[in-house]
């Protein structure tokens, strides 16, 4: 099956966030993306948070997918989107993912939490992966359409 | 009848230096030396250092060889531009040095008016242009081509960025009337690292252009072939040393650290792969062949920002003074940089310079491995080099050369308790290069590798070995 070329030209940056070791979901992922046909950019565990931004900068990447499991994502994705903003990259794409937050939390909540944060999806534990690209689909064909750039 | 010979010659900054080999056996049959004259006329020093060498040896030999290196007129100039400071720019910078240039400004992001004039300023030989991976951003490249374009800048352009606009910014450089070449992006993917291509461009270029940009080949009647630059060809000599060739086994992964007057400079030939258990590498990749400079670590023109960087108490103890005497110290450096240590309290100090600009030096050249406490638990993150393993360092230099406690001084790089995570080598040998040959075997290397690797070890002693005061002044040739 040949990839829509939609997503041949774009690039996602994947990672897993701060002092994080649980690289295999983050891995499953990528493989997925990259099936999928988008050109991925592999940061792997352990990766800070400015990292990603250099990364994003330099391949000209359209969406950054954080993984977190580790329970401290809320910590390490404080400030994300700003430091996309001051990096010049205030239109980048922001997923995020995983075990974001620690304990039962209700996933209405930690959702909206990390919206408010400038991400532009936030996903749970047990998200497959093709609900992810179908997603990625979505949110750049509105952007090509100019639809998710409207008031800027 | 003797042997064939060859002539290896390196225009220094200070002094015009000759080495002449045995290409038989791979002996060294004689230095000479004479004056830098590159800034009135080349050939002045260069009959000088051939007649003091034609004194030693009674006659000349026929050279089948001469070839040179050169780090005189301020050396090989380079700026390097790339994107992000970390990334594309680090690429560049790494490429630059593994050349021998020597780096007068690097420049990330866009390239700013203010940034356009420090370059005009400088004066550089080359500029290489970095920046984004292949098929990734490409809007900094070419602005950065616009803006340098629009300049009077005469100097050869060597574009290394991202592959889907290097025809672009080709044309945009080329249309303004630049001397243009195009070779492999320094970083064609995130994190990894293609320095060769840029590394033998800057070489073509150097020998193209550089030599006749700075007049040196008006000493052409001299020598075959001028290369190099200096550090390059030491650079050569320590792959040779490492690598060994069909003939002669190497050393394996090794350190080389050259003390000079105006700067410390440390190769290294190892991929630097984590020596131990599960240790998780962090950042860039670097090169296999890597060298670094440091410009605020040399023995005269910055005396005082050693003992700045090292702490003036570890200095006066190294040294076996006190602070204040150091001081002293600095201050009759600072009145003249050409001055050479005679008292034994100048001595003691300047070994103590030595060993701790060896110590900084090969610090920054290594990586560092730092524990990372996770949820899991502990885990270790190596970032750059692991050298912890390396069995060989070779040190030159003349404060090394020439000291009196060379093995004090070399002692600066080895791995200590007091940094744990400098991955710096823990149980190597040491070695001196005691004839100051290095630059020279380098040359030799590509045309006769047996015989330049012979050369090299037989000026390697172990750093407990010295010649003793009598024979060390017979050997006294004065580093540039």
């Amino acid at each position: 099956m040949t990839p829509p070329p939609e997503r041949v030209k774009r690039t996602l940056v994947t990672g897993v966030i701060g002092s994080d070791t649980h690289i295999v979901g983050n891995r499953i992922l990528s493989m997925a993306l990259e099936d999928a046909g988008y050109h991925v950019v592999t940061l792997g565990a352990l990766t800070p948070a400015e990292d990603f931004i250099k990364a994003a900068i330099e391949t000209a990447a359209d969406g950054i997918m954080v993984s977190s499991l580790y329970g401290q994502g809320e910590l390490d994705c404080r400030g994300f989107r700003d430091l996309c903003v001051e990096a010049g990259l205030q239109d980048i794409l922001l997923y995020v993912g995983g075990n974001l937050v620690v304990g039962k939390q209700d996933w209405g909540d930690v959702e909206q939490r990390f919206l408010k944060m400038g991400f532009d999806r936030a996903f749970p534990p047990g998200t497959r992966a093709n609900e992810v690209i179908q997603l990625l689909d979505e949110d750049f064909s509105k952007r090509n359409s100019g639809v998710g750039a409207a008031g800027q | 009848m003797s042997n064939p010979a060859a002539l290896l010659i390196d225009f220094g900054s200070t002094y015009t230096k000759l080495r002449a080999v045995d290409l038989g056996d791979g002996t060294l049959l004689g230095a000479g030396q004479g004056p830098s004259t590159v800034t009135s006329d080349i050939t002045l020093g260069m009959q000088t250092a051939l007649d003091n060498l034609e004194e030693r040896l009674g006659a000349l030999p026929d050279f089948k060889y001469r070839l040179a290196s050169s780090s005189a007129a301020g050396g090989l100039k380079m700026v390097t531009v790339g994107l992000v400071k970390e990334l594309t720019a680090e690429a560049a910078r790494l490429a630059a040095l593994g050349a021998g240039a020597r780096l007068v400004d690097t420049f990330s992001y866009t390239l700013t008016k203010r940034d356009i004039d420090s370059v005009t300023a400088n004066e550089p030989d080359i500029i290489l242009l970095a920046g984004g991976t292949d098929g990734g951003n490409s809007d900094v490249i070419l602005h950065n081509a616009e803006m340098l374009a629009a300049t009077e800048l005469t100097c050869p352009f060597i574009v290394a960025g991202n592959r889907s606009v290097v025809d672009d910014v080709e044309i945009i450089l080329r249309d303004a009337g630049k001397d243009v070449r195009v070779t492999d992006n320094v970083m064609p993917a995130l994190g990894s690292l293609e320095t060769e291509p840029a590394r033998a461009a800057i070489r073509n270029v150097f020998i193209e252009r550089i030599v006749h940009a700075k007049g040196l080949d008006r000493a052409h009647d001299f020598f075959d072939q001028l290369l190099m630059p200096t550090p390059a060809a030491v650079l050569e000599a320590a792959k040779l040393l490492s690598e060994g060739t069909q003939d002669r086994e190497g050393f394996g992964p090794l350190l080389l650290v050259d003390i000079g007057g105006a700067t410390t400079d440390v190769y290294s030939v190892a991929d630097g792969e984590p020596t131990e258990g599960r240790i998780l590498q962090q950042g860039l990749p670097e090169p296999y062949l890597k060298r670094t400079v440091e410009g605020d670590l040399g023995m005269r023109h910055n005396a005082g920002a050693i003992v700045e960087t090292a702490g003036r108490n570890v200095v006066a103890r190294h040294a076996g003074t006190t602070e204040d005497e150091i001081e002293a110290l600095l201050e009759e450096i600072s009145r003249d940089i050409d001055h050479l240590p005679g008292g034994a309290n100048e001595r003691a100090f300047d070994a103590a310079l030595a060993r701790s600009a060896i110590q900084i030096a090969v610090t920054r050249h290594a990586g560092t491995v730092e524990i990372v406490h996770t949820v899991n638990g502990p885990v270790a993150a190596q970032r750059g080099k692991d050298l912890s393993r390396v069995k060989t360092v070779i040190g030159t230099g003349g404060a090394l050369v020439y000291g009196d406690t060379p093995a004090s001084i070399l002692s600066g790089c080895l791995y200590s308790g007091d940094e744990p995570a400098s991955l710096r080598p823990r149980d190597p040998k040491q070695l001196l290069d005691k004839n100051y040959v290095l630059y020279a075997a380098g040359l030799l290397a590509e045309a006769e590798p047996e015989v330049a690797f012979d050369f090299a070890l037989e000026s390697l002693v172990p750093v407990n070995g010295m010649p003793g005061k009598e024979e060390e002044h017979e050997l006294r040739i004065t580093s540039g």
